[in-house]
């Protein structure tokens, strides 16, 4: 556990940006306006698989107002080239038909048209006299469907990648995944007891509340300007560049304030089509999906199949694992299968284990991050299935879980062998906490607890400090801010430099001032830019020591730099701001600057507690009591980490309890609106009790771990082993809506 | 009467008497975003689904994008650009910064201006009505606990100030 005192870290003051959230004043896309700015609608199909024969514009460009009309044909030739994303990596060709369809029309709400009109109202009217002549073609929305011989096929040229070989006959399969440690087989022999469970789970979205928005402009010198609501400017540069085919260093991207994003605006969806109506029109031209294109056209996270098996002894040693697991990519490859089969046992140390994992193509928009893409799903299996081990040893869930715990040491099926980890200490605080140790009583209510993993990404970052006469710091950095990071970025820099948090001015730069950086997703800002904040207050220290050798008359050897931030020499010490102020005054104008890539994951392991209460009648599930524990490695501004805790859990009740969406016969969604997708409100959860735990992470100068993703892992996990010990009844597909789970009791009193 | 045909409109937004001209079908929201600058308010949904674009219309709560423009002839209206009063932010404004119940900040003025109307009513309010009360607005980053205490100590600092 981390002792370390500090002045800034670990305090909870104001967050820099927010009087203007509380005020109105922060700009969003949507929030942007240019002078002559015209108003883009895109044109979707009604269609869930279907070729596209012909499309007339005319009556569309014909229309007075209308100033650009665009298809598919529009869109530069793009080469099958995979690209790097930062987190994960897309074929461009497949990025460009999914901005806008060329020959078919893979989901309903694929695009196929746009407009660029004065006014918005104009657009879309135009839009709907877009003719488009379709060919409707057999789909398929079902993962285990798509697998099938005789599927229909979404991409004639898709052959499975298995391992490297290469299949000869084409299928909806792009890649089949396969991991192996020990001897799995062997060992289900060997095991005293086994259970197995097949599991399903529907495709969900992220849910951020501001809908995907940008805002381009294409110059006659062929400069392209985009203002974006995006996690990534640098990704969102490229993937923008690479689509139009253009270079890169013409494309200038400004991150807006935004939104939300949860992993789910990282891929580009309007950008390149915004930039070409821009081009057409010579105006810029702004586009703002609707609520429905949301639902139907970015990228929500994969529906699964799962049958998973666990084997152990008597003693609840947990001793072999197989799991074969199927995700949906969506319409395009690339789906969350990877981190699904290496998080599905990445909790316990399993001495034989193997790992089976499909990614499927099939009639859905293209599946995208979700928050710990992958691993909430394999959750909601495994520690079921690890509840029913200790249920059918006579053993109590936290016992099995702490004697099978991974910890330093342990390897996981895929291969890494974790470094010094906290899930003991999360399951520990688990045990000591208020919640754990209040019985709790009455009919029809149950206790659950589930474990978490997300790996926490290391990645690029960049950040610039300059000083400025009065030795306050402007700290430029790349990280778009999507939940309070500028100030605990700013903190880290507070603190190595000794100043307080509001000494620094945090900014999100564009791409054309701030250092490459990657996106903000995989949990890493706080730990990577943070570390480069870190390091760039450390050049500066460097920079200065120097410089005050000089004035000092002395050595930059002789002058150490304390841990407060100041500088001593020769009995003389001299705090941060007096020195820049000094060396401000005498014509030396200083900037700090780092760029880091830190190789490492960060491991960030958590454990939750949930109560509920279910209505017999009506399969309603009432959320009691929630506590969720984390370890943070270091929380640099407590209050900002307990919202990520907060946050991700009741995302995680809502993907549980109700989240879905739900297809009708014609393979469309039948439920792209909140009011009937129907996220949490208020009035569906409780508070959030949480608990930080602080292990240090080795890998950062102030121990931090990513803690973003990993609160959104366990709770369908969690909910489902309360509903159980509620109710008797084991659910293994979500979401655990009232139908489902009525039915599902009903069931199991028949059976009894 | 046409769809484009404007209509000449005189309400009193943020206790400043306004005019401006739209279209029968543009809702307040887009009035006020696109006519007038006030951004503030978020779309969301555009369906009264979220909350984002709340706005208080004569004394209660709306969504403004299910309010027509052409509505609000002679209407007292207030959005969350005039909540602070000049430079001192409402105790709301305040609570939500010290207390973190902001993440990507982009259903916070829909919060803020539910919440006042609210605690204008109710600086008491518990648990129990401001859940019931919010339940309009949606929050996807904070999972509503932050809020629902940032209201709670907003309804004390009013009482205090009262």
């Amino acid at each position: 556990m981390t002792t370390t005192q500090y002045r800034v870290i670990g305090s909870r003051p104001v967050r820099h940006d927010g009087a203007d959230k509380v005020t109105g004043k922060a700009i969003y896309t949507a929030d942007t306006k240019l002078p002559g700015m015209l108003a883009g609608f895109v044109l979707r199909s009604p269609h869930a698989h279907a070729r596209v024969v012909s499309i007339d514009t005319s009556q569309a460009e014909a229309m007075p107002g209308v100033h650009a009309v665009i298809t598919g044909a529009d869109f530069p030739n793009v080469e099958d080239k995979v690209a790097d994303l930062g987190e994960g990596s897309v074929n461009l060709s497949y990025l460009s038909s999914n901005c806008m369809a060329q020959q078919k029309v893979l989901y309903r709400g694929h695009a196929v048209a746009a407009v660029a009109a004065t006014d918005v109202h104009i657009a879309e009217e135009a839009a709907k006299k877009i003719q488009v002549e379709y060919e409707v073609l057999e789909s398929v929305t079902w993962v285990l469907d798509a697998m099938k011989e005789d599927a229909p096929l979404l991409h004639d040229d898709l052959v499975t990648d298995s391992m490297g070989a290469k299949a000869e006959q084409p299928s909806n399969v792009p890649v089949h995944l396969h991991f192996e440690k020990g001897d799995a087989a062997a060992a289900f022999e060997e095991a005293d007891l086994i259970v197995e469970r097949e599991f399903r789970t529907a495709t969900v979205h992220q849910g951020y509340i501001e809908p995907h928005a940008v805002v381009a402009d294409y110059n006659e010198d062929g400069r392209l300007r985009i203002w974006t609501a995006t996690q990534g400017s640098f990704t969102c540069r490229q993937q923008t560049a690479e689509v139009l085919q253009i270079p890169l260093g013409n494309v200038l991207v400004t991150p807006c304030e935004i939104g939300g994003g949860f992993g789910g605006k990282i891929t580009v969806y309007l950008e390149p089509t915004a930039a070409l109506l821009s081009k057409k029109s010579g105006r810029p031209v702004r586009i703002a999906m609707t609520r429905a294109d949301v639902f139907e056209a970015s990228g929500p996270t994969p529906g699964s199949f799962m049958r998973v098996k666990l084997g152990a002894k008597s003693d609840g040693t947990i001793t072999a694992g197989e799991a074969w697991l199927a995700y949906d990519a969506g319409a395009y490859p690339g789906g969350m299968i990877g981190p699904g089969c290496m998080c599905v046992f990445s909790c316990y140390d399993i001495e034989h284990a193997v790992v089976d994992g499909y990614d499927v193509c099939l009639n859905k928009p293209k599946t995208s991050a979700y928050r710990a893409p992958g691993a909430t799903q394999v959750a909601f299996a495994t520690e079921q299935l690890v509840d029913e081990l200790a249920q059918k040893l006579g053993m109590c869930e936290l016992e099995i879980r702490e004697k099978n715990a991974v910890k330093e040491g342990s390897r996981r099926v895929d291969g890494p062998v974790y470094p010094p980890i906290g899930l003991l200490e999360c399951l520990d605080a688990l045990k000591q906490s208020d919640h754990w140790n209040t019985p709790l009583s009455g009919p029809n209510r149950g206790r659950g607890i589930a474990a978490g993993f997300w790996f926490g990404c290391g990645l690029k970052s960049s950040a610039a400090c300059t000083v400025n006469s009065d030795g306050t710091i402007n700290l430029l950095e790349g990280s778009t801010d999507i939940g309070g990071s500028r100030t605990s970025i700013a903190m880290q820099l507070a603190e190595v430099l000794g100043l307080e948090a509001e000494d620094i001015n945090p900014q999100v730069g564009d791409t054309d001032t701030a250092g490459y950086t990657d996106v903000t997703g995989g949990s890493r800002v706080t730990f990577a830019t943070g570390m480069a904040a870190y390091e760039a207050g450390r050049d500066l220290q460097q920079q200065m020591r120097t410089l005050a050798a000089d004035l000092w008359d002395c050595s930059a050897d002789d002058i150490s730099v304390g841990e407060d931030g100041s500088f001593s020499a020769g009995g003389k010490t001299v705090g941060f701001k007096e020195l820049a102020v000094e060396l401000f005054a005498a014509g030396e104008h200083l900037v700090g600057r780092a760029t880091v890539s830190p190789e490492c994951p960060t491991n960030g392991f958590g454990a939750q507690i949930a109560d509920v209460e279910v209505d017999p009648e009506t399969g309603k599930v009432t959320v009691l009591r929630y506590t969720t524990i984390q370890d943070a490695g270091k929380a640099i501004h407590p209050s900002y980490v307990e919202g990520q805790l907060q946050g991700g859990t009741v995302q995680g009740i809502g993907w549980a309890l109700n989240e879905e969406y739900f297809y009708q016969d014609d393979d469309t969604m039948a439920n792209a609106s909140f009011l009937d997708y129907r996220m949490p409100t208020m009035l569906d959860v409780p508070m959030i009790d949480t608990i930080i735990v602080e292990t240090g992470n080795p890998d950062h100068p102030y121990g931090v771990r990513g803690v973003g993703e990993t609160p959104i892992v366990p709770p369908p996990a969690a909910l489902a082993n309360a509903i159980y010990n509620a109710t008797d009844t084991r659910m293994t597909e979500l979401p655990m809506s009232p139908p489902k789970l009525w039915k599902a009791m009903q069931a199991n009193q028949t059976s009894e | 009467m046409s769809a484009s045909k404007k209509v000449h409109v005189t309400t009193t937004i943020n206790k400043e008497e306004i005019d401006f001209l739209c279209e029968p079908r543009h809702s307040l929201l887009e009035v006020l975003r696109d006519n007038l600058g006030l951004t503030g308010s978020k779309e969301g949904c555009n369906n009264g689904n979220c909350g984002a674009c709340t706005v208080i219309l004569n004394g209660r709560p709306v969504d403004s994008c299910l309010v027509l423009g052409v509505e609000v002839e002679g209407a007292e209206i207030e959005t969350v650009e005039g909540i602070a009063c000049s430079s001192k932010l409402h105790p709301v404004q305040e609570c939500f910064l010290e207390g973190a119940a902001l993440q990507c900040g982009i259903c916070t003025p829909g919060f803020l201006v539910a919440a006042k109307a609210l605690l204008d009513k109710d600086p008491n309010a518990s648990e129990e009505t401001i859940r019931f009360d919010l339940s309009g607005n949606l929050c996807r980053c904070a999972g509503y606990d932050k809020i629902v205490r940032a209201v709670q100590a907003a309804g004390q600092q009013m009482n205090a100030e009262a």
